[in-house]
């Protein structure tokens, strides 16, 4: 018997348990950062940032758009235990189909920027996870709610430091955890 | 647990899993222009008696809707703010804010009635013409199974690592712990795919170059 599966198995695998991990991280309760006072942040979207910097571009937006698939199917996998085909039908529809977009462009940047590893998947985490994502969320949020894109993009100004923290810890969990499982 | 799905035999539940979804895209477009409070208010009635008519475990599943109570309200604020706090723009708002409710009530329908089986077998179907342009339904299949056994393997590690850090801190689990699960579900993610590749999965690429050895990562 041969050691190691196939590459295609292998990335066919990760994508399919780093969606069932995004999932996961919208089941249980939120996280605890000791640095920031303790605020608790949902980590459903710290999840796109990691897929993205864990996976890659490719495979990570390969793995959020299966999360989102098996969302859609039915599984109430959603922050707050929400599922099925109704949930892009809400206003927020838009920030689900960005992760997809945001997930991809994180795994692009982090491998092109300049400079070091830490401060180069944070950059790729801002711009994508929380630009591309905005991007794409606001103009629908703005189509099904029917209010015009700058209202809806200063109410989403109060959601900005909060990813900005979630962007600063994935780039210090991917960094860590390329330090344990080896360089990719 | 992993399902939205309510088994039973009500007439939803026995209509093909393709015609509730095909009637849901329609409905979605035919309430897209809508602008009459009165008529969404009446829709949003009917729905709800749908709902009253498939049981008590249909009508609990309306307390799931708790997390979209403050998207809703932050909408209804936008509107209000952009209608220039004046009454006729705050009912366009609960308006807007009534159809989106019923759009997602009714999608929550077609969920709660269809079997994620059903589901998955009409988008094989969707998905088949694709098959030309090397999109696979057997592994979309596949991942799809594997997202959903794992996802309650993947919560009892996560939860495992919570109990192993209140049992040596008094403090709340932290973001630490999180590394050292993500790294735990790369090696898990490894070794199905050994699995699966020593059940033949990956055999028709048996052209391809050879694997890297396990706990060779760092050949890469």
């Amino acid at each position: 018997m041969t050691h190691g599966a196939t590459l295609e198995t292998r990335s066919l695998v990760r994508i399919a348990l780093f969606a069932a991990l995004m999932g996961v991280l919208g089941l249980v309760p939120p996280l605890h950062i000791p640095i920031a006072a303790g605020v608790p942040v949902t980590a459903q979207s710290l999840g796109v940032m990691l897929a993205g910097l864990i996976l890659g571009g490719r495979d990570g937006a390969l793995s959020v758009a299966l999360f989102l698939l098996v969302v859609a199917l039915g599984a109430p996998l959603l922050s707050g235990g929400r599922g099925g085909s109704g949930v892009f039908f809400q206003p927020t529809a838009g920030y689900l189909l960005g992760y997809v977009a945001g997930a991809f462009v994180t795994g692009w940047l982090a491998t092109r920027l300049p400079g070091p590893a830490l401060l180069r998947g944070f950059a790729a985490a801002v711009i994508g996870g929380i630009g591309i994502v905005y991007l794409i969320g606001i103009p629908v949020f703005s189509a099904i709610a029917r209010v015009p894109v700058d209202k809806v993009l200063i109410g989403s100004l109060i959601f900005i430091p909060g990813d900005l923290l979630k962007a600063a810890l994935a780039a210090l969990a991917a960094r860590s955890v390329a330090g344990r499982t080896g360089p990719r | 647990m992993m399902s939205g799905y309510l088994p039973g035999r009500s007439p939803l539940h026995r209509l093909p899993a393709g015609v509730k979804l095909a009637a849901l895209a329609l409905a979605s477009i035919a309430l897209l222009p809508a602008k009459s409070l009165p008529l969404l208010v009446f829709g949003l009635a009917l729905v709800l008696l749908a709902y009253a008519a498939l049981g008590r475990r249909a009508l609990a599943r309306l307390t799931l809707l708790r997390p979209l109570a403050p998207v809703l309200a932050f909408m209804l604020l936008l509107q209000a703010w952009a209608g220039g706090w004046t009454p006729a723009g705050l009912m366009d708002g609960i308006a807007v804010t009534v159809r989106v409710l019923l759009m997602v009530l009714l999608a929550d329908l077609v969920t709660l009635s269809t079997a994620l089986e059903d589901m998955m077998a009409v988008l094989e179907r969707l998905l088949a013409p694709l098959r030309r342009f090397g999109v696979s339904p057997r592994k979309l299949a596949l991942a799809v199974a594997l997202v959903i056994r794992f996802v309650p393997v993947l919560l009892a590690a996560w939860r495992g690592r919570e109990e192993a850090w209140r049992a040596r801190s008094t403090r709340r689990p932290s973001f630490s712990l999180l590394p050292g699960f993500l790294a735990h579900t790369l090696r898990l993610a490894d070794q199905v795919a050994e699995a699966l590749d020593a059940r033949g999965f990956g055999r028709h690429e048996a052209s391809a170059p050879p694997p890297p050895k396990v706990g060779d990562e760092h050949s890469r």
